[in-house]
């Protein structure tokens, strides 16, 4: 498939079951909100390392917020529902518990809540109050700023991780060009977030190393560097390669939201120096979820 | 289907317990079942159509005309249906309640709310005194649910309550949630002594600033955005509540005598 000058590999993304949550900061303002949520979604790039895949969703008006401050919704994924509560746990307590005027409120309901204030109010030390508020509990938790509001739980979803498309280049500043107009386009979408830096992730990696020690290394057949040394999957013209990782509360949503940033570079043309859209996969044998990359810009073909 | 309607036929002498006349306690009975039915007046049983005249069908709301303030334990232990009143209601109405709705257009007497444990209740003249209170005997009140008064409501409102939500827009009389242990309170005018008497937890929301007695401990003023929250949560019970807009309100902590928690937000 050819669009618009960009080849789309015939292949697909793989993609793994996930345990997901959603949960709203709001702050006295959007500043402080942010300060918020890039701390409690820092270091939560990868599941590999960081436990949690977590991202900032979108921004929510005043007018929509709980509270009736500005705020943003956050999405975290884990590979099961222990580590979530686990990391939901200590994020909350170390970023938004510490953030000056920042709440945090349950932004998805399900029949398995998970603790997102019941424990932390015991910082409160004997002076926390509960409120019953709409069904809902809400927890006060006196602090030196004032009082940190905080909903009791939040809900754990079932969800994806993992979609993924790679976007070679024939050079790095064009891949990366190509990659932020992209985001851009994903950003807007509802219930998937993009884990790594910038939405990015230039370290793509395959399962296995000859290490013993290691589960994962990188992804050589897509390196420019080692085409001459490796079963390359790179043609001559290709410089570089970056992924972008998609993880989503849906598998809809986690297409459109590939549809979204592949048909963005496409709409680039070849002349931005984007010359194929790819994706990785294990060859199927992992992930139960495939995201074939022609289905789903089946209707984008001129 | 009309509501099943019990028209007081006269004044009454005595108070009568009603508790059996409720959505639940009818359901499933005919109009000559239910007119069968006796209740207690003084110290004769009395049939159910020798005080009310009968009229209508549908057995999960009931309204009740003429009625009095002898009319005792207007739906108590309901757990679903309605229940409107046109004209007053006796003590204890909604005693007990576990569910469904009770509307009182007039005036009603104590303890109306006792052991209210979920539903909506609301009276739309005056009501006595322990409003949301517990019944004799018993050491917490009110364990959920929510109950609005129009009018104005005497003393103790909330006596011992739990859990749940009361809002007055009218005054409040003396000792308004004394020993109170959670739950929310709200005053729209003025109350009266010793608010928060020997209070535990539990939030009494204000709008003027009460003569309060030594042992409840001034903290202050503050922005809380939880009353962004709060407030909202009016909105389906009280326009007037729902109109409040003020983040920022003083803080009085108590009952020290009692090493309670209990708090007093006077919203500015």
């Amino acid at each position: 498939m050819i669009i618009n000058g960009i080849q789309i590999d015939d292949t697909f993304a793989e993609a793994f079951n996930m345990r997901g949550t959603r949960v709203i900061i709001t702050a006295q303002n959007l500043k402080w909100a942010y300060h918020a949520a890039h701390a409690m979604t820092g270091f939560a790039t990868s599941v590999i390392g960081c436990g949690v895949e977590a991202g900032i969703e979108a921004e929510i008006s005043s007018e929509l917020s709980p509270d009736g401050r500005p705020g943003l919704s956050i999405l975290m994924f884990a590979m099961g529902s222990k580590v979530l509560m686990q990391q939901l746990e200590t994020r909350m307590g170390q970023c938004v518990l510490t953030c000056p005027t920042a709440a945090a409120f349950a932004g998805i309901t399900s029949d398995e809540p998970i603790n997102l204030g019941k424990n932390l109010r015991f910082f409160g030390d004997g002076f926390q109050t509960s409120k019953l508020i709409g069904g809902k509990r809400y927890w006060r938790v006196p602090v030196m700023d004032g009082e940190f509001l905080c909903e009791e739980s939040t809900g754990m979803v079932r969800a994806i991780g993992g979609g993924n498309f790679l976007i070679l280049a024939t050079s790095q500043s064009a891949a990366l060009a190509a990659a932020e107009v992209a985001i851009a386009a994903m950003q807007r979408l509802p219930n998937v977030i993009m884990p790594f830096p910038g939405g990015v992730v230039r370290s793509g990696s395959k399962v296995g190393s000859r290490y013993a020690a290691m589960f994962a290394s990188t992804n050589d057949a897509f390196c420019p560097t080692l085409k001459g040394v490796t079963q390359t999957e790179l043609s001559s013209d290709i410089e570089s390669v970056m992924e972008i990782v998609i993880d989503g509360l849906s598998f809809d949503d986690i297409a459109l939201a590939m549809e979204a940033g592949i048909a963005a570079i496409c709409a680039l043309g070849s002349a931005s120096g984007v010359k194929r859209i790819s994706a990785g996969n294990y060859g199927g044998k992992l992930g139960p979820h495939h995201f074939k990359l022609h289905t789903i810009m089946g209707n984008k073909q001129p | 289907m009309s509501a099943l309607t019990f028209s007081l036929k006269k004044p009454l002498q005595f108070a009568i317990n009603c508790a059996a006349l409720t959505p639940d306690g009818l359901a499933n009975l005919t109009l000559n079942e239910i007119a069968a039915l006796t209740l207690h007046h003084g110290k004769q049983a009395v049939r159910v159509d020798e005080l009310f005249d009968i009229s209508g069908h549908d057995n999960a709301s009931l309204r009740f005309l003429n009625a009095t303030q002898q009319l005792d334990y207007l739906g108590a232990n309901m757990r679903s249906g309605r229940i409107d009143i046109s004209g007053d209601a006796g003590a204890y109405l909604g005693f007990g309640m576990k569910g469904g709705e009770i509307r009182c257009l007039g005036n009603t007497r104590d303890l109306a709310a006792c052991n209210m444990q979920n539903g909506l209740l609301v009276i739309h003249g005056n009501t006595g005194d322990f409003l949301g209170g517990a019944a004799a005997g018993l050491r917490k009140s009110m364990l959920g649910g929510t109950v609005v008064v129009k009018g104005h409501a005497g003393d103790r409102v909330g006596d011992q309550m739990r859990r749940g939500l009361i809002l007055i827009e009218g005054n409040a009389g003396d000792y308004c949630a004394s020993r109170m242990l959670a739950g929310t309170i709200g005053v729209l005018g003025k109350v009266g002594s010793y608010a928060g008497f020997s209070m535990h937890r539990g939030t009494l929301l204000l709008t003027a600033q009460p003569d309060l007695h030594p042992t409840m401990q001034a903290c202050g003023s503050h922005t809380l955005p939880f009353l962004n929250l709060l407030f909202k949560s009016f909105a389906p019970y009280s326009q007037a509540f729902a109109s409040l807009k003020s983040l920022r309100a003083a803080r009085w902590l108590g009952d020290a005598a009692n090493k309670g928690m209990g708090e007093i937000l006077i919203v500015c």
